[in-house]
């Protein structure tokens, strides 16, 4: 029986602090998550500077909170993960140098952690069973992208967005109809009350990229649908155009995973990432997925949104591979998929 | 008692070791690189030098602000990851006045300027009477000229001329020699800027009158608020977060 591998995991890439203990990649020890969403909102959207300063506040809490449920102590630790990026700079500096003191001090070994590979790897918390190969659609504020999870922590992309992210959006367009920040719950729960069909909203093909996303045309055929009611004095009816926007995003990232899965013959589709908690998505994504066969998976809402068990988790998985990060470790705020 | 300063406020990096009265060891760079890829290999540097275990030290002494807000925070975060490590206290160490220490036994009024950008410095007034470091003025972003102005008079009701120091020097110094007609003094370059064995120094002191934060409580001293609260309190807007966002829809 091999040693079990115990990864205290340190997550500042946005607007949560979060830190958890994880044992042997799949086992959430604890999962301690401080959001700072109430600190945000009245500004319409996170503001680097006042996220940087809350985070310095949290880091020792949320960690201490983390090893505390856990029921371990910074001895029993085997080593260290951190997200360095992407994200907000100020941000993720706060947890990098956290986690590098901390592991300088207990001489644990330090791993550097992309962000977007942890989403992909919170599935792996939520399915025990699930193994690479698989087709994984991520989808957050920042990020949106198709890819083949070749193994652990090895990426092909096969599409990603053009313009703006899914999850901006939902922002974008939650501001505009005057639901607010965060946008992607907002407009989940509006939605809910409209009509899907009731506005023809376009959806975009990327001329010669049969797998990218464009959002952007989408976000300006909302405003101006909006602009133009005003202009005309109608009334708009905001469930209707939540819902109706929602669809129009969910359908194109349903109809591109779900070709891609045609095409290449995968039996397993992931979803990942904060937007993957939106409710009509992982509706959609399902219903086509049972429909063809294959079998879908997406971590439960907790695991979906920012959180330090799924770095934990991808974490351990580059400790196995004997990856480990210097003292020098620096915070990358655009780093892609598949580098390091 | 071992004491490990750190000091990533401005463009200076620096960490130092003091063991009781004396500096076992100190690393200060002035370089291109930032202080998230130099700080902590510095600190790990000057502890295998002196053949330091993490676990020996007692106090970490850390430049408080004002200051950089992304140096201070690199400064804070590195400090509270060893501090909870290790399960010892942070003495916050107000950064103006550990550059002043730098000359302590100095006769001059002693003004240290970080440049605090948008035309101000971050700078506060400091002199060293009977051996004992005093404080005249708080540090507060200032704008330069105001400041020269300030230390100009401070100097003349003591009979004291003024030595200008930290590293927002290159950039305002010949600004400084114009508004004071040649009477300032200027600190040598290796007494000039940021030092974390000054930090650590004036820290020990500071925690022998009894002042000490944690890992938990200690935040730096940013002196600004961030540019989007400062915007909203400019139109009259409360900055105060609702209590309940998702009700407020």
């Amino acid at each position: 029986m091999p040693k079990d591998i115990t990864i205290l995991a340190i997550e500042s890439s946005c607007d949560e602090t979060a830190a958890a203990v994880v044992r042997n990649g799949r086992e959430v020890l604890s999962n301690v998550i401080s959001s700072q969403i109430a600190l945000h909102t009245l500004y319409g959207g996170v503001v680097p500077e006042i996220a940087s300063r809350k985070h310095t506040e949290k880091i020792t809490p949320v960690v201490s909170e983390a090893l505390r449920t856990a029921g371990v102590s910074a001895d029993d630790l085997d080593a260290v993960a951190v997200t360095y990026g992407p994200g907000l700079v100020g941000a993720l500096l706060v947890g990098v140098s956290f986690a590098k003191a901390f592991a300088f001090a207990k001489g644990l070994p330090l791993v550097g952690v992309h962000h977007i590979e942890g989403h992909v790897a919170a599935n792996y918390i939520q399915y025990p069973e699930l193994e690479p190969p698989f087709a994984c659609l991520v989808v957050s504020g920042g990020h949106t992208h198709l890819v083949e999870t070749v193994d652990y922590g090895v990426f092909n992309i096969i599409g990603k967005t053009v313009d703006d992210a899914a999850g901006e959006a939902f922002d974008k367009v939650a501001r505009a109809i005057g639901l607010g920040y965060p946008g992607g719950p907002k407009i989940d729960r509006k939605a809910r009350e409209g009509d899907p069909d009731a506005i023809l909203f376009p959806k975009a093909h990327v001329e010669g990229s049969p797998y990218d996303f464009s959002f952007s045309g989408l976000k300006s055929a909302v405003l101006n649908y909006l602009n133009h009611a005003k202009m005309a004095g109608q009334e708009v009816n905001d469930a209707d155009l939540a819902a109706s926007f929602q669809k129009a995003v969910v359908d194109v990232l349903t109809e591109r995973a779900m070709e891609f899965v045609r095409e290449k013959g995968y039996q397993k589709l992931a979803a990942a990432g904060g937007v993957a908690s939106n409710s009509a998505l992982r509706a959609s994504l399902q219903a086509a997925c049972s429909a063809e066969n294959v079998e879908f998976y997406v971590p439960a809402p907790i695991l979906c949104t920012d959180n330090a068990a799924m770095i934990g988790c991808a974490g351990y998985y580059e400790y196995l591979k004997g990856v480990r990060s210097d003292l020098s470790l620096n915070a990358v705020p655009n780093l892609k998929l598949g580098e390091r | 008692m071992k004491i490990l300063g750190i000091e990533s406020a401005s463009v200076t990096a620096s960490a130092a070791i003091l063991s009781d009265d004396v500096l076992l060891s100190e690393y200060t760079a002035n370089y291109k690189k930032t202080h998230s890829e130099t700080l902590l290999p510095m600190i790990r540097e000057i502890l295998a030098m002196t053949s330091t275990a993490p676990e020996e030290l007692t106090l970490i002494a850390v430049s408080a602000g004002p200051g950089s807000f992304t140096g201070l925070r690199i400064g804070a975060a590195a400090a509270k990851g060893l501090a909870y490590a290790l399960g010892i206290p942070i003495v916050p160490v107000p950064t103006l006045d550990a550059i002043a220490y730098n000359l302590a036994g100095s006769g001059d009024v002693l003004c240290p300027l970080l440049d605090a950008r948008r035309g101000e410095v971050y700078s506060g007034l400091y002199e060293f009477t009977g051996g004992e470091f005093s404080v005249i003025r708080e540090a507060e972003a200032v704008p330069l000229a105001e400041q020269v102005r300030r230390a100009e008079e401070a100097a003349k009701e003591r009979g004291k001329a003024v030595t200008y120091l930290g590293d927002g020097l290159p950039v305002f110094r010949d600004r400084i020699r114009e508004l004071t007609e040649g009477r300032a003094h200027f600190a040598p370059a290796h007494l000039r800027d940021q030092k974390a064995g000054s930090v650590a120094a004036l820290g020990k002191a500071l925690y022998e009158k009894g002042i000490c934060s944690d890992a938990v409580d200690f935040i730096p001293v940013y002196l600004r608020k961030s540019q989007a609260e400062q915007e909203r309190e400019a139109m009259g807007l409360s900055i105060e977060p609702a209590l309940d966002p998702e009700t407020k829809a």
